[in-house]
Parts: C-alpha cells; structure tokens; sequence
C-alpha cells in the first residue's frame, strides 16, 4: 500500500477516519481487498482468496462478454470479481454454510466430549488396567459412562423417558426451552451485529444493565402485572441498547475497535453493578451485593417447568428479527456495511450511524435477556452475576445459528437443551456441566473451519478447489491501468 | 548470466493463462514482454519468480534446469523482482526492508544493521542516487521507494532484474530517471526484463521485444517497429476505441468548481486549488498519471472530504462536503472508479444492487419495508435495457464478469434523473464489448444535456469521450485544452509543464 | 520542472513536504483530556477536599540498609496545589496545539504523576500509605498481566490477533499446579505452564493460520474451551485427588543480594519469587528478539507486510505459528503466578478476567514489549491501590479502581491520549 501514499493519502485517510482508524479489522478489509484489486491489476479478476468462494463464484461465473472479437480481455471477462471484505467473507462462510457441517461438528464435539468422560470416569480408569486381561470389562466401563451420561442428558434435556406420563416425561424440554429463552433472545442480538460486521462482544455488560434496570423497576415500582412487566422488559431493552450504544458511539466517533470497547465495558458495567449493589440497589438488611425480590406482579407468569411467556415474547422476537434483516431497510442497510462498507458509504448509507443503530438493536435483544434473567429464571433479586455467562454463550449460539435469526433460534435450543441436560448429568450421573462448556465451544470451532471438519471425515471439497485456489492470483490480468 | 524460458505452461482451471511460452533473456540487454493488460505477463513472472508453480516447461540458467518453489530460490539464482506494487514494509526502514529474508547477523541473531546500512549507501552511490537507509519507507515519495525495491534486488546481486509494470505509479520524468536506471544496470552486464504495455516506453529501452498476447508469445519485433505494428501484435487487431459521437450542444454552466482545496493526513495538498466549469451537455475528461488527485476530486464533488475548502455547485447547489447521501439526492451520478469496492456489494443480488443508493424511502421502501416485488420488476427491466448479462436478478453481483458489473453500476446510476454524472475510470478491465457499450451511454446521458465529468488514465478514453480536457498534475489543473489536442501536448501537461495560451479552452 | 526533479533526493519528489506548503491540522484530543482531568482533580481534591495529613512511608521490613524517612503531606493544600498545576499545565497544553507542536510525552507523564501522587495523598488522608508495600504488592500483581502482555505482543506483532491471552493464563495456571503437586518440583511446573499456553497457541494458530477462522472468534471460543475444560477437569479429577493433584508449594521469595539493598526500588523490585525474575528476563528477551534480531524482524514483517514477506522467502505461516506460540508459552508461564506464583492451589476461573486486561496492556502499550510492560504495571498498580485503600478505609469504592484498566484502554482506543498503531496485518489472514 506504500505505494499509494503519496497520491492518495487523503482517501485513505478519509476513508479509515469514517469506517474507523483504530479499527483494524475494518481497515484491513479495505487495504486488503483493495491490494487484492490492485494485484490483479485493476478489476475484473478473482482475487479473492478462499478457495472454496474461488471456485464456487468461478465454476457459477456468469457468461460474460459476447464470443466473437474475443481479445485478450476475454480471458478474464471470465473470472469473476470482487475481492471482499475478509469479515464479510467469514460472516458468509458463516450464513451459507451446510447443514452437514453442522451435524458433523456436533457429533465430532460429541465424541470429544464423551472422550473427556471416559478419561475422568473413575469406574472406566479402574477397568483399564485389565485392558489386555478383560478388554470388554473396559469397553463396558467406557459404554456405561458414555451411555449414562448422554442418556442424563437426553432425559434431562428433552424427554424423561423414566416418567409415565407424558406431561411429566416432557418437562425437560419445556425446561430446556426456558434455558434457551435468554440465549435466543441474546444470540440474535449479536447475531444481528456480526450480519453488519460488528462483533458485539459485549453481550455481558448488556445483559447487565438491562437486567439490573428491568429488575430495580420490578422491586421498586409497584404496578399493576399488565403495565409492570411490559415496562420492565422495555427498561430492559433500553438498559441494553444504552450499554451497547455507547460501544457504537465510541466506535463510530473515535474508530476504536468495537470488539476492545465490548469487552472493556463488560468488565465496566460488572464493576458498577457490583457497586450499585453495595447500596442503592442493596437489599435491605443483606450483607451480600445483592437486590430485593421482583414484586410477583412484575414476574413472569408461567408453568412450573419453568417455561413462561418470556418464551413467547422470545418467538415474537425471532420473527421481528427476521423480518428486520432481510425485509426492512434498515436490514438492507445493516447487511450493505457488514458486507462492503465502501459501498453503502458511497450509496448513501452512513456508516457510522448503522454502527451506532446496529449497536443499539443488538444492544435492546440483548437486553431482553437481561430482562429475562431477572423477571423469568431468578426472581428472587439479582446480582452482577445475573448474566450467567450467557453473553457469551450467545456468542456461539449466534455462530451456530449462522447468524440468522431462525437459525439463532434453534441453536439456542440446542443449548438449551445441553444446559437442562446438563444438570441432569451431573446430578445423576457425576459428570460436571462444565463439560457444556467444551462441547459447545468445540462445536463452534469446527463450524468456523469446514476444511477441518471435511478432513475429518473424508468429505470431498466443495468444487476441486487445490486448482482454483491457485487460479485466483495470477489469474490474469485484466484492465487497463493506463 | 543466460535465462531461457522453454515451454513454459500454466492452467488454472480450464483457463490456460501461459501456453507453451518460450523465451530466451540474454545478459546485458532490455528485453521487454509487451501484452495487453490480461495476456499472461504476470502470470509467466510470478512462475519466475518461484511465486508459482510450473505446470509444464523448464526454467533454465545458463543451460542449467531450475527448480523455484519460492522466491527464495529464485532469489538464490539470481533473479530479482521490482514489483508493480513494491514490496516493502511501510514502517520499516530502507535498510531494514534490503535486508529482510537474508539478514546478517554478528552473535545471537543480533542484526548487523551497520553493514546493511554501508550495502544501501553502495549500491545506490553505483547508480547516482542518495537515499538515506534509516528513512521509514512510508515518509519516502513513490519514485524512491521504487529505488528501494531495486536496491532490494541489487543487493542479492540478482543478475536478472525484471520489472513488473514499474512506471504505472510513475510520473513521466520518474519514467525518464526509470530508463535510465535500466540502461545503467543493462550496462553493467546484468539482464533486463521489462514488463509493460505501454508502447513508447518499449521503444525507448528496448533491446528486444516480445509480444505476447492470449498467453501466448505472438512474435518478436524490433524496437524500431512502428506502434501501430506492436499494437496489432499486442490485441490482435487495430485498436478502435471512437464510438460515434455527434458534436456537444453544451447549456448554460451546470457544474462550478472554484478554489478547490483539499489536505491529506500528512497535511499535504491532494486538491490544489482546482477550478472549472462544466455546462450541460458536455463532458469534462479529466486526464492525468494515476494518484494526481483525480480520486479525491471526484470524491470531493460526490460530497465526500468534508474538509476540502472552495466551492462546487450544481445548478447553484452546494457540494461540497454535504456527503453522499444528499449528493444522490442532489442529483449526482457517480461511478465509482473501484466499482467492486465501491460501487458494489458483491455478496447482495443484482436487483438489490439496483437499489443500493435508493434505499431511504420510494418507490423502493414503504414504511420501512423493502418492496421486494417492484424492486424484482425493476430489475428485470433494467438487466434487459442496460444487456446486463446474468442468469436472474437475484443473482448475487460478484458472480458477473467485469463488464456486467460495470453495465450494473451504469443501469443503477442513470436510472435516476441525474443534474450531474461523474464516473471515474469508468472501462478500467473491460473488454471491448463493454467499453463501447460504457461509453456510448455516457455519450446518451450528455446528449440528453447531463453534465458530464469523466476521469480517466487512459488517453485514447479521454480523447475519445472529451469535449474539453482538464489535465491534472499533484493535484492541481495544469490547463483544460481541446479535445483534438496532441498526445505529445498532453503528455508534456501530464508532467506538469503549463501550457500555452492559445490551447487553454476556456 | 524537470529539472525540479532530480536523481532521488526525496524532497524533490512529489508528494515530499519540502515542495509543497504543509497544512498542518491542530490535534485538540490531548488538552481536551487535559481539561477533563482537571475538572475530575478541582472536583476531588477541593469540592471534596479531605484535610490532614497523608503520610507516606518507606520502610520494608526485611533488608533495609538506608533509612528513608516518613513523607507526610498536607492533604488540602497539596491538593489545591496539584490541581493549581494541572490547570497551568492544560493551558500550556493549549498554547502547545495553538503553535502547531507536539506535545511531548515527558509532559503527560509529568502531568499524570502528579495527579496520581495528589490522588494518593487525598485517598490516604490522615492515615499511613506504605508505599513500599503498594509497589511491591502492584509489582506482583502485575505478572500476569505482564506476561500475558508479552505473549500478546509477540502474537500480534505477527499478525494474529491475540484474544485467548485469557484462556493461556488459565491453562498455565491449571498446569502447573497439577505439574508442581505431581513431580514436586516448581521448575516443572513453570516449564508445563509454558508447554500449556503453547499448546492452546496451537489451536489459535491452527485454525487462524491454516483454516482462516476469524481469529478473534477463534479467541473467544477457546477463552470458553479453556474455561470449561479447566472447570471440568477441576470439578472431576482435582478435588478428587486435591493432595496429590493440586497442593503445590508455592514459589520461595528470595532477596538477590545487593540490588535488594538500594533505598525503595530495591525491596520493590529485588525481593521477590522467582517468577518475578523470570519476568525481568521474558521483558528483556522479548524486547531484543523483536527489535534486534532476525528472527524479529522477520515477525514483524509478517506482521506488518506478509505478502512483502513472503516475496523474500519468508514463509509467513511458520513465522506467524511459530511467533504466536512462543508468545503463548510466555502467557502460559504467567499463568503459573495464579497457583504457585501465589496462593498454591488452583481454583475455577482463577485468572478471572485478567487475560482481558493483559490485552488492554498490549493495546495501551501500543504493541511494544516495553510500553506494554509499563501499561500492566499500571493496570496492577490500580488493582494493588485498590486493595490498599479498601484497608485504609479510603472514600473511593474499590470497584472504581478495578474499572480503571478497563476505562483507560477504552480511552487509549479512541484515540483520545496519545495514538497507538497496531501492526499493519494485524487480525489479519494471509492467503498465499
């Protein structure tokens, strides 16, 4: 980019000013793709390096320029264009990817996880020195582990098959549902940013103020429950949206990377809380930063399994989200900076005012979480613990759900159902629900890398892609650069 | 030293980009490799350059096979890169950047830094030039940081040198001191290969031309051939880029620039108090080298570069500075000189593209929704009117090949009511299909009276397109001249030399 | 004008500041800061301004050999004066950017100190501060940080974004417990520390480098990864076997003779555990790898130009996998501080966030080993004062003292004092 320097500083700068200096991310993606462009010495090549894009834009590249006085030019009116965004290109890889990617790399997370039960399973340790001697005592030892605690978490996630009758047999999942009520509704939220190009990574300073704000209007203003709860939940989504807004501000303003902002005010709002907690929030007569209870009028009203409206208001919520990113301008809008800000800047769009409104929507969904946490799951007083890590567990929902908003939602019920069955396990059968933890962050893993995953199991590579990933470099050169 | 190229191929895909290529590169000469932009040049480097494999064909070295599976055996063999786009470290000195990859040390792996430091003063003192080794390369000028780069390959003691279209960042007087450069170093015995497409460069350094075209060698010409010779070579025809183009009936003044002032981050001027008229009906070619403020000028005019001082209006209204969106809404076209950066999302379809810079309200959004079924019949009518070639409107943008995309932009733009248009580099990596299709509806949208400004590198596109000629140099308009002025004339305006009065046009 | 341009003298090339009139745009981010902190000061130190006397002392217990005495401070007129000062000082500050002249950073360290020696002497009102003991105490806190720094910077200045700075530590921390409980002995502990943080450096390095997965979500999900198997193999194996597993002696603390001797610097900085001293070296080897060898200039090439790189025979990867798990096993050794470095035993989360501040660290520290080492030393400053002034019984809520890392990296990424740039490729894949 040395090159550029002395003539075009000023559109660098220009440039880097609005879409965010500091932003490394951002910037990269415009030297980068902008460099690619450059190599192949102007446009109309290829450059774009993942292999797989490569070869499924060039084996789909449109018939381009007429046959007959085909010149050296028609050589690359073949290849198609375009070198992107490297975040827009990792947010496709994302959204496109295939379902069998994401069942493999379930069951690939599964097995690692049954690996980590055998090996911690005293029963199974004590086998295995009679390995040679009796080898299908161990196997059975390692059957029965593995068995056992995926069968704890199938009956505590989904269906007790132990019950007799089918409501009490159910009740796991409408469990389960619950549990995934906050992860849904926070998953989209940053789901929505990452649609937009902005890791929102915040989720758990958000969650924060807007649980803390939905749970101080639950004990401190008596109302009746069809005025309480609603306004409660709408504290909640402007506590969220004001935590996430300020990461917007700070990055639109000042280009700070979003992802440092987020991450610095998670620890911010924990802080606060925990100091808001010591008095003004304090319940009284506690000596533990904790709040009052919710005024029962202000609780969630629903079945003793846990599931309540919150679920409902969750669905309400999926479909608004679905509507929002692919039929409403503003989705339009989103979609157009995460995928080529240059591009929407130049259409009109303003980019540091999606950034701000991104940041404010995923901010309010997240906040609904907040919301959920304190009016739903525990209403009896909150602490700056109320998160639960789910701000960051909806970090990978959303990547499972690859970040559209039904997908976000049945991502969130699978970890919800991980998380029910979870507690199944480890009351039943002693294996600790941090293993969750592994499996759902080694399912996300895999998701992010298909190669990996097609290595795995010996799945042909999409297109042939060793050749084609060559071809996008040299490539040819098309244009007349003077 | 005596490099031999024999037989040399490469596919990519189905795409054979190098076929069967044969070349033989003697000591003590310039042999240049004269290809339209696309016919392989680059490709057949980079496989010199051990930056890609070799499909079939041998590389030899004084009879010698080689065998490069990176630069750094190319490198060893003594081959050596001036990049088109430099190689170099932006924040690394020039010492540092002669060094990387094969760096002295004294003990521990400490960089003997003194030693590089008297190696940059040496080989730049060979050839006539100062340059400072502890200067970070971005603070250099571009000119010297191309000397960088060919320090860089001197002090491997490459003796073959090949230079990948070195002069297009170049002013036409660093050209001249560029030549001159490559005549000292073919003198010293060492081989010159000279990447390029640009005719009167060739004639003036070369020893021995190759042209290539289609990935193929075409033939050798001697440097005395006349252009029109080496041109045919190169395209395989005679180039013929006039679409017809009836004489303007410029209106009343439309667009008025005054004392365009424009800074960069260094706090350099970009924009040197520019000033113009352009009246409807009539298009204003903007010509000049490449980085002479033409990007921030038209950026400047779209709204964009807040702080640029001066006045532009159209029809009385202000632009300067009021951003993009009320630019669009002023009623100013623009295709972007980097349309895949700018001018496109690539990953939306062609019918969301269509209405990319329309989507703040009608007809394309109602109550914050997309009208997806308008939007669809827009678009079908558009990919007809406009030839857009793509299986549907809901094909996503960057499977098209350049041309479409381009047709795209255009179909996008000039299907508003423009008071202006503005398109930069508007044919860069077309093919000729495309061009003439470009500027035939450029030359529609003057002749219903848009005011027209047009910027681009390419001289026969200027003069072509122009009705006047404003020629740029750092960032100032050196004068705007008629459109039947002589190449000579406008290459001398180009380097920044002022011109007579009698050819300023108004 | 040709003969403007001649044989490569720089000025007389385009674009050079010697031919053309430079417009030099006046920067107001500095005094702006200046100003706010002003206000913070006049509103802390007068409008609830503390009176009596702030005593300072500089006594260590063990190795004294010069005596110094007790510093006592008179609270309101030191804070009237202080803030005096640092009102003249943001007016200089504004007669600075009037001129068009940088501010030189010795000014904004003047002015940072004697805010914070202002801010001391107010939270110690009437009381004792040991200053000694602070600076010891934000010494030790800061090893993690500090090592996690560096780690971060020698994965960054190659290139790869470093989020799992947190999930190193944590690994590093978990290992050598169970490494020292199991051998006995703390040298091995440290090494499989240091093996721990590399071998989650793998994992970034793998599926950032080879598969291109965005490395800051590679980042966060291993941060889980880490998390949750460390709380696993807790919860199943370590409290099952707590004696043999997880009962490491902690590391002795040892005085090197001479230099624990010199007044105040000498107890604070040469009394101390051995992984305190391993520290001082990683610093120094860091520092020289990356600026004085081949091996760093290299890795800053790959970091700042891959393609660059790359085109001199530099293969990028390697260099990059192989920076970024160096880099890893520095954090993983820091990761030992949180179990034998201190307490001994290991507990979930026991790194608990500081993984985060460590990057805060590489960040404030503009990716320079040594302005980073200075940020961490900063960043468990605030968390020693904290803990310090909670015991004086200090008008300041603790909590705030914790934010303080947090809200002056968000203040460092906005640009708002003094400007950091990170590595060109930075977070960046490279496609060869």
């Amino acid at each position: 980019m040395s090159t550029e320097h002395s003539g075009t500083d000023t559109g660098r700068a220009e440039r880097e000013g609005r879409d965010g200096t500091e932003d490394t991310r951002g910037r990269e993606d415009t030297e980068g793709s902008r460099k690619d462009t450059d190599e192949a010495g102007g446009a109309g090549t290829e450059t774009a390096p993942d292999a797989t894009e490569t070869v499924e834009a060039a084996t789909e590249t449109v018939e381009a320029a007429p046959p007959p006085p085909l010149e050296a030019h028609d050589l690359t009116a073949e290849l198609p264009a375009a070198p992107e965004p490297r975040s827009a290109r990792f947010v496709r890889e994302l959204t496109n990817g295939s379902a069998a990617i994401t069942v493999l790399a379930i069951i690939v997370a599964l097995v690692i996880g049954a690996i980590l039960i055998v090996v911690t399973d005293s029963a199974t340790l004590d086998a295995v020195p009679y390995f040679f001697a009796r080898p299908s005592a161990t196997l059975k030892a390692i059957g029965a582990a593995v068995g056992g605690g995926y069968a704890a978490l199938f009956r505590g996630g989904i269906y007790d098959y132990t019950q007799s009758s089918f409501t009490a047999a159910i009740e796991p999942l409408l469990h389960s549902l619950s549990f995934a009520t906050p992860l849904i509704a926070a998953g989209i939220g940053i789901g929505i940013g990452f649609r937009a190009a902005i890791f929102n990574i915040g989720g758990q300073g958000q969650m924060l103020a807007g649980g803390a704000l939905a749970g101080w209007i639950a004990y401190a203003l008596p109302l009746p429950a069809a005025l309480h709860i609603p306004i409660a939940v709408v504290a909640a989504l402007v506590g969220g949206a004001v935590a996430a807004g300020i990461a917007g501000v700070i990055k639109a303003t000042t280009g700070a990377h979003e992802v440092i902002v987020t991450i610095m005010l998670n620890y911010i709002s924990f802080y606060l809380l925990g100091y808001l907690l010591t008095n003004v929030l304090k319940k009284p007569g506690s000596n533990n930063p904790i709040s009052p209870p919710a005024l029962p009028s202000a609780v969630f009203p629903g079945t003793t399994a846990g599931l309540n409206i919150g679920f409902a208001i969750v669905v309400a919520l999926t479909i608004f989200a679905s509507w929002l990113m692919n039929r409403s301008a503003l989705g339009f809008h989103f979609r157009a900076v995460g995928e080529n800000p240059d591009a929407a800047r130049v259409a009109g769009i303003s980019v540091k005012q999606v950034t701000v409104i991104v940041m404010i929507m995923s901010g309010a969904f997240v906040g609904f979480a907040g919301a959920y946490q304190v009016l739903g799951q525990t209403t009896t007083g909150f602490t700056n613990a109320l998160d639960a890590g789910i701000g960051f567990n909806a970090i990978t929902v959303a990547l499972l759900g690859r970040n559209k908003p039904w997908g976000i939602f049945w991502a969130g019920i699978l970890f919800g159902v991980f998380q029910a069955g979870g507690y199944t396990m480890q009351a039943a059968e002693g294996i600790d629900i941090d293993i969750i933890l592994v499996v759902q962050s080694v399912i996300v893993l895999f998701i992010a890398a298909p190669p990996l995953v097609r290595a795995i199991f010996r799945m042909p590579e999409p297109g042939h892609h060793r050749s084609a990933k060559r071809a996008h470099r040299p490539a040819v050169k098309t244009g007349a650069a003077a | 030293m005596k490099l031999e190229l024999r037989g040399i191929t490469k596919r990519f895909g189905s795409l054979v980009a190098n076929d069967h290529i044969d070349l033989a590169i003697e000591p003590g000469e310039i042999h240049c490799i004269l290809g339209e932009n696309g016919a392989g040049k680059t490709t057949l480097m980079n496989m010199l350059y051990g930056l890609l494999p070799i499909d079939e064909g041998e590389i030899l070295i004084d009879g010698v096979a080689q065998h490069f599976t990176s630069p750094r055996d190319a490198m060893r063999a003594g081959i050596g890169m001036v990049h088109q786009h430099f190689m170099l470290v932006p924040v690394f000195t020039v010492a540092e950047n002669v060094i990387l990859g094969h760096e002295q040390t004294t003990f521990a792996g400490h960089l003997n830094m003194a030693a590089a430091r008297v190696r940059v003063k040496e080989i730049a003192a060979q050839f006539g030039f100062h340059i400072d080794p502890d200067a970070r390369i971005e603070d250099l000028p571009v000119g010297v940081q191309q000397r960088v780069e060919i320090i860089k390959a001197l002090a491997l003691d490459a003796r073959v040198l090949v230079f990948d279209e070195p002069t297009a960042v170049l002013t036409p007087q660093e050209t001249d001191e560029l030549m001159s450069i490559m005549r000292q170093l073919r003198d010293s015995g060492r081989a010159i290969v000279f990447i390029t497409h640009k005719l009167r460069e060739v004639r003036e350094v070369a020893d021995r031309i190759t042209v290539v075209r289609l990935g193929k060698v075409v033939g050798s010409v001697s440097p005395g051939a006349s252009d029109a010779e080496m041109a045919s070579m190169m395209v395989g025809r005679a180039v013929e880029l006039t679409v017809a183009k009836g004489p303007a009936k410029p209106g009343e003044a439309a667009l008025v620039v005054e004392d365009l002032v424009l800074a960069d981050r260094h706090h350099l001027p970009v924009l040197d108090h520019v000033s113009f008229t352009v009246r409807r009906g009539e298009i204003l070619a903007v010509a000049g080298v490449q980085g002479n403020g033409q990007t921030e000028l038209v950026e400047t005019l779209f709204g964009m570069h807040r702080d640029a001082t001066g006045t532009a209006t159209i029809d009385g209204k202000n632009l300067l500075g009021i951003g993009s969106r009320a630019a669009i809404e002023a009623g100013v076209g623009f295709v972007p000189e980097d349309r895949q950066r700018d001018g496109l999302v690539g990953d939306f379809t062609v019918a969301e593209n269509l209405m990319l810079n329309r989507s703040a309200g009608p007809p394309f959004v109602r109550h914050g929704g997309l009208q997806l079924r308008l939007l669809r019949r827009f678009a079908d009518q558009k990919i007809r009117e406009f030839d857009v070639r793509t299986p549907s409107a809901s094909t996503r943008a960057r499977q098209l090949s350049g041309g479409n995309q381009q047709k795209l932009v255009l179909a996008r733009e000039l299907s508003r009511d423009l008071r202006l248009l503005i398109a930069a580099q508007p044919t860069r990596g077309l093919d000729v299909g495309s061009i003439e299709f470009v500027h035939e509806r450029i030359i529609a949208a003057r002749d219903e009276g848009v005011p027209v400004v047009v910027v681009s590198t390419e001289l026969d596109e200027v003069t072509a397109l122009a009705d006047r000629i404003a020629v740029m140099y750092r960032g100032a308009i050196v004068g705007i001249v008629p459109p039947d002025t002589p190449r000579d004339v406008l290459g001398l305006m180009m380097a920044g030399a002022p011109v007579d009065g009698p050819r300023q046009a108004a | 004008m040709t003969s403007a341009i001649q044989h490569a003298e720089p000025s007389s090339a385009p674009g050079s500041t010697t031919t053309v009139a430079t417009l030099r745009l006046r920067d107001w981010k500095t005094p702006i800061a200046f100003g706010i902190f002003t206000v913070i000061a006049a509103i802390l130190f007068i409008a609830y301004g503390r009176h009596g006397d702030a005593t300072f002392t500089f006594t260590s217990l063990s190795t004294d050999v010069v005596h110094v005495p007790d510093l006592p401070i008179n609270v309101w007129g030191f804070g009237i004066a202080a803030t005096a000062i640092a009102a003249v000082m943001t007016v200089v500050s504004v007669a600075y950017v009037r001129s068009r002249r940088d501010i030189p950073r010795w000014y904004l360290a003047l002015f940072a100190f004697v805010l914070l020696v202002c801010f001391l002497a107010w939270a110690t009102a009437g009381e004792t501060l040991p200053i000694i003991g602070l600076l010891g105490g934000a010494l030790a806190l800061s090893v993690p940080l500090i090592f996690g720094a560096l780690g971060g910077v020698m994965s960054e200045r190659s290139g790869v974004v470093n989020i799992v700075i947190e999930g190193q530590l944590l690994a590093g921390a978990f290992v050598s417990a169970v490494v020292t409980s199991s051998t006995g002995s703390a040298i091995a502990g440290l090494v499989a520390a240091g093996v721990a943080g590399m071998l989650v450096s793998f994992v970034l390095a793998a599926f950032s480098i080879t598969y291109y997965v965005d490395q800051i979500i590679v980042g966060v999900v291993l941060n889980v990864l880490v998390l949750g198997l460390t709380n696993f193999l807790f919860a199943t194996v370590l409290t099952q076997h707590p004696t043999t597993l997880n009962s490491p002696k902690p590391l002795p603390t040892f005085a090197i003779p001479g230099l624990s001797a010199i007044p105040v610097i000498g107890p604070v900085l040469f009394n101390q555990t051995a992984i305190v001293y391993v520290m001082y070296v990683a610093v120094a080897v860091v520092f020289y790898l990356l600026f004085f060898t081949r091996t760093g200039l290299r890795i800053r090439s790959v970091g700042e130009h891959p393609r660059a790189a790359d085109t001199v025979g530099i293969d990028v990867s390697s260099a990059r996998f192989w920076s970024v798990s160096f880099g890893g096993a520095i954090v993983g050794i820091g990761g030992a501080f949180f179990t034998i470095g201190s307490v001994g035993a290991f507990s979930e989360d026991v790194s608990s966030g500081q993984g985060y501040i460590a990057l805060a660290a590489v960040i404030f520290g503009g990716w320079h080993p040594i302005k980073a080492t200075f940020a961490a030393l900063l960043f468990g400053f605030a968390n020693e004062l904290q803990s310090e002034l909670s015991i004086l019984g200090s008008p300041v809520p603790s909590q705030f003292l914790l934010m303080l890392p947090y809200i002056v990296t968000i203040i460092a990424v906005a640009g708002l004092v003094g400007q950091s740039r990170a590595p060109g490729a930075d977070g960046k894949p490279y496609f060869k």
